[in-house]
């Protein structure tokens, strides 16, 4: 029966296709199996959005390795927030403008190589050059130079920047183009580490295998799935690592990562589904669970390129919208307490002496429904007769956004007041917002670079901001800034930074909605973990059991 | 046979280029990546123009998808905003789908048939209803349901089998994620399987073959189930390719790096050159799979001839 055999035969071609498939995979499975013993850690981890290079890492899961690997001259401590001198020995000026930075000598790359002044100084100059690339150019926009090696249109007229010397092996010079008296304590950004001579010489093979002065050094490292990251023993700062090292585990979906925290597979969990917060804010976490407040504010901001909305009237009618949303209840309802009602521009994580102010915005962020009404009314209502508040739809937004929506409608008693405008990528999103493209409000958020109430405000509100989105320009508020940068002493520097803050609260450009929380939950395999204010753990110092 | 295969492979031309070409005006149409890149901050100009340049941004569509074609037929596929190839994206990520489809099918084909069969055969009776039940409930319940209720007992209460697949790719962790991918379509099979069986079980071949007096499992393996196969077969060349392109919820899930999660990432981040690619794989193994199954009916039955 010839039909039959053939029959036969194409049952076993698949089914044994089929095994041949699946049987190449238990040949694998006896790996490093790196999770269990040794102290090591199994952490949450997701794909890095770019190249690990610090000058082209300006998110969190770059930024977590980045942090591990590198020391910079300066450091924040996890629970204060205050800068203090990594490998930099002294940064010095007397006049605000032109630095001094000697460094702490001795200390080693991972390679063996040793950190000198030319290593920040290549590393700066490559980091700035617009042909690289990098998308931390902009940092080194206040050094000057920077205009010859990124010119807004056209190709670099030069390779380097002037503003920065090598004085000798650990000293080398800076001048900015304008007076930044707290420009040292933005120097733990990740854009200013230093890079190893290896960086220059062999980048592709530098990426595929990073190389640092930090606290960790990477072992093994395979792009989109895991790294192995294990202690530096040429690490010569503070921040010792407290365990055998950290697996960097690439995770698909919170809820996975979620699931293999409840089966023992993950030790550190600091991407939280809303799920599992529930879960872990109602029932028995065992205590292994911290939310706590991270250097993140949420806002509403204004076109005020648009005409009807830069108009002085157009003021009253922000100021009501603000005071029409019912902070309390949304961060209660729909951010089940992972978040906080705003009441400044900055966040609480700066602390007192750091700029925060708590209650700064007054009652523009107090609920006050009447007075909303008659503030809108005053102001001869919303510009177009409706408010649209645009979001990017692929970033979990939409509750919130209604949930604001909502609170406004009823304030003004009329449910068609403000709707939510979903805008499908967060690319789109943010190609209509820098476009100019937007006509009612939109959200914004602004997560900080480094602890400072300058961040804060410098960036996001003076007229040429880089992330100015609403495009608000108040001569006034330029002035106070710079005044503020140019304040040697730290304390009149912050409080003039708040005088420049209190116009916000007449102008609103963008209205405060709250701060956002760092949420972690951990095995118990592990101790002693805490978030730092930019929302990471912090890895050196988990102990495991 | 030869002429009809050289045919369906002539054909697959037009339908690649068509296919790739709409891909890529779909990634397009989502607008410019580049400002993604920068977060929440406005680009630096400079740097912006820069990588906008690499990338071929700044020239016309049809431009842009010709220069890819040319790189792609020198089995450059590009690279993404990380700087990963997405040669290496595919070297990575297929073999895993295809580890995970390969379970899946088995367990389709075989707890499908299987299942389809025995309820055939025992029409009406307590086997019959209780397989027409089980899989109403597998059809009507949500994919991500299925998974998520399977993950938590069997991996998170009961510690069974491991909740998650990630790096290390064991058979172990494919079980539950390939039984999750599995389960509609075994339904579908099942069901299938089982009204060919019931109608072709009153054939006049069957009823000769009994009087023969042939053996049970002879008239119901070689007679009955082979002539049963051909709607089913059809079902399962398709299916395995949906297989594969569709795991992507059962993928998130079990935290599996495949196919299916590299293009969502690629989608999210705009990465034309990884979606392109992805999709374009996954093309040509939907138009394999198609030959294969028109070329599975000859086999399965003599009647069909291609010339």
């Amino acid at each position: 029966m010839p039909a039959a055999t053939r029959v036969r035969w194409a049952v076993i071609a698949v089914t044994s296709v089929a095994l041949a498939a699946t049987g190449c995979s238990s040949s694998k499975s006896s790996g490093s199996g790196g999770g269990s013993g040794g102290g090591v850690v199994k952490a949450w981890w997701g794909d890095p959005q770019n190249p690990l290079e610090p000058a082209n890492t300006n998110e969190v899961n770059g930024g977590a390795v980045e942090n591990m690997i590198f020391a910079g001259l300066v450091q924040y401590d996890p629970k204060t927030s205050a800068a203090s001198n990594a490998n930099a020995d002294s940064i010095t000026s007397s006049d605000q403008q032109n630095w001094t930075v000697k460094l702490k000598p001795g200390w080693k790359f991972s390679d063996g190589t040793t950190v000198t002044a030319k290593s920040y100084v290549d590393a700066w100059n490559y980091g700035a050059l617009s042909t690289n690339k990098q998308v931390n150019a902009s940092f080194f926009q206040y050094i000057q130079g920077f205009n010859d090696v990124a010119p807004a249109t056209g190709s670099p007229t030069a390779q380097t920047m002037s503003g920065l010397k090598v004085v000798d092996d650990n000293t080398f010079t800076v001048a900015l183009t304008q007076k930044f008296s707290t420009w040292p304590q933005t120097l733990g950004y990740t854009a200013y580490y230093p890079l190893p001579a290896t960086f220059f010489s062999d980048h592709a093979g530098y990426l595929d295998k990073p190389v640092g002065n930090g606290p960790y050094k990477i072992q093994s490292y395979t792009r989109s799935q895991q790294m192995q990251l294990v202690p530096n023993p040429d690490y010569s700062g503070t921040n010792k690592p407290k365990n055998g090292g950290i697996n960097l585990v690439v995770y698909t979906d919170p809820n996975a990562a979620y699931s293999d925290l409840q089966s023992g597979a993950l030790d550190i969990d600091n991407t939280l589904s809303t799920t599992a917060l529930k879960t872990l804010a109602n029932g028995p976490s065992g205590g292994r669970f911290l939310n706590t407040p991270a250097g993140i504010i949420q806002t509403v901001s204004f076109p005020l390129y648009q005409s009807n909305w830069s108009t002085d009237k157009a003021k009253l009618v922000r100021q009501g919208i603000s005071m029409a949303i019912d902070r309390p209840t949304i961060v209660k309802t729909i951010f089940t307490n992972t978040r906080t009602p705003a009441t400044d521009w900055t966040s609480p994580v700066l602390g007192a002496s750091g700029g925060f102010k708590d209650g700064l915005c007054g009652d523009l962020c107090t609920y006050n429904p009447t007075k909303a009404k008659q503030l809108i009314e005053q102001g001869g209502g919303i510009p177009g007769g409706q408010l649209t508040i645009s979001y990017n739809a692929d970033g979990g937004h939409k509750d919130w956004v209604d949930a604001t929506c909502n609170s406004i409608n009823q304030a003004l008693g009329n449910n068609k007041a403000c709707v939510g405008n979903p805008i499908g990528t967060f690319a789109d999103f943010r190609n209509q917002v820098a476009g100019k493209k937007m006509t009612g409000a939109f959200r914004t958020g602004w997560q900080m670079d480094y602890p400072l109430i300058q961040d804060f405000l410098q960036p996001v509100y003076t007229t040429d901001g880089s992330s100015n989105d609403s495009h608000y320009s108040n001569p006034q508020f330029d002035a106070q800034v710079n005044k503020a940068n140019a304040e040697p002493d730290q304390a009149t520097s912050v409080s003039a930074f708040q005088d420049a803050e209190k116009m916000l609260v007449t102008d609103v450009p963008a209205i405060p909605l709250w701060y956002q929380n760092g949420t972690v939950a951990w095995s118990s395999r592990v101790n002693n973990v805490m978030l730092d204010p930019f929302s990471v753990p912090v890895y050196t110092e988990v102990t495991v059991s | 046979m030869g002429r009809y295969v050289l045919r369906r492979l002539l054909q697959m031309i037009p339908v690649f280029i068509g296919t790739t070409f709409l891909i890529f005006v779909m990634v397009h149409a989502l607008g410019d990546p580049v400002n993604a890149l920068f977060g929440d901050r406005a680009p630096d100009p400079a740097v912006a123009a820069q990588i906008r340049a690499q990338y071929n941004l700044n020239d016309p569509l049809w431009l842009q998808y010709l220069k890819y074609m040319g790189k792609l037929f020198q089995w450059d596929f590009g690279t993404t905003f990380s700087g990963q190839t997405v040669t290496s994206q595919l070297a990575s990520a297929y073999p895993v789908t295809l580890r995970l489809t390969a379970v899946a099918f088995v367990i389709e084909v075989v707890f499908g048939i299987g299942l389809g069969l025995l309820s055939g055969l025992r029409r009406g009776r307590v086997a019959d209803n209780s397989v027409l039940i089980l899989t109403l409930v597998v059809i009507s319940i949500p994919t991500f349901v299925t998974g998520y209720v399977l993950q938590y007992l069997v991996g998170v209460k009961w510690g069974i089998l491991p909740a998650t697949v990630g790096f290390d790719v064991t058979f172990k962790s494919l079980i539950l994620p390939g039984l999750v991918l599995a389960s509609v379509s075994l339904a579908y099979v099942a069901r299938l399987t089982r009204t060919t069986v019931a109608e072709n079980s009153k054939a006049d071949y069957v009823r000769t073959a009994v009087a023969k007096g042939l053996p049970r499992r002879r008239v119901v393996i070689n007679h009955l189930l082979r002539n049963s196969l051909i709607p089913v077969v059809t079902f399962l060349g398709t299916d395995l390719g949906a297989l594969m392109g569709g795991a992507l919820v059962t993928e998130r899930i079990f935290n599996i790096h495949g196919v299916g999660y590299t293009l969502y990432q690629g989608i999210v981040r705009q990465s034309t050159n990884t979606v392109v690619g992805f999709v374009t794989i996954l093309v040509i193994v939907f138009l394999l799979a198609n030959l294969l199954v028109d070329l599975l009916y000859a086999v399965l039955d003599p009647r069909i001839r291609y010339a």
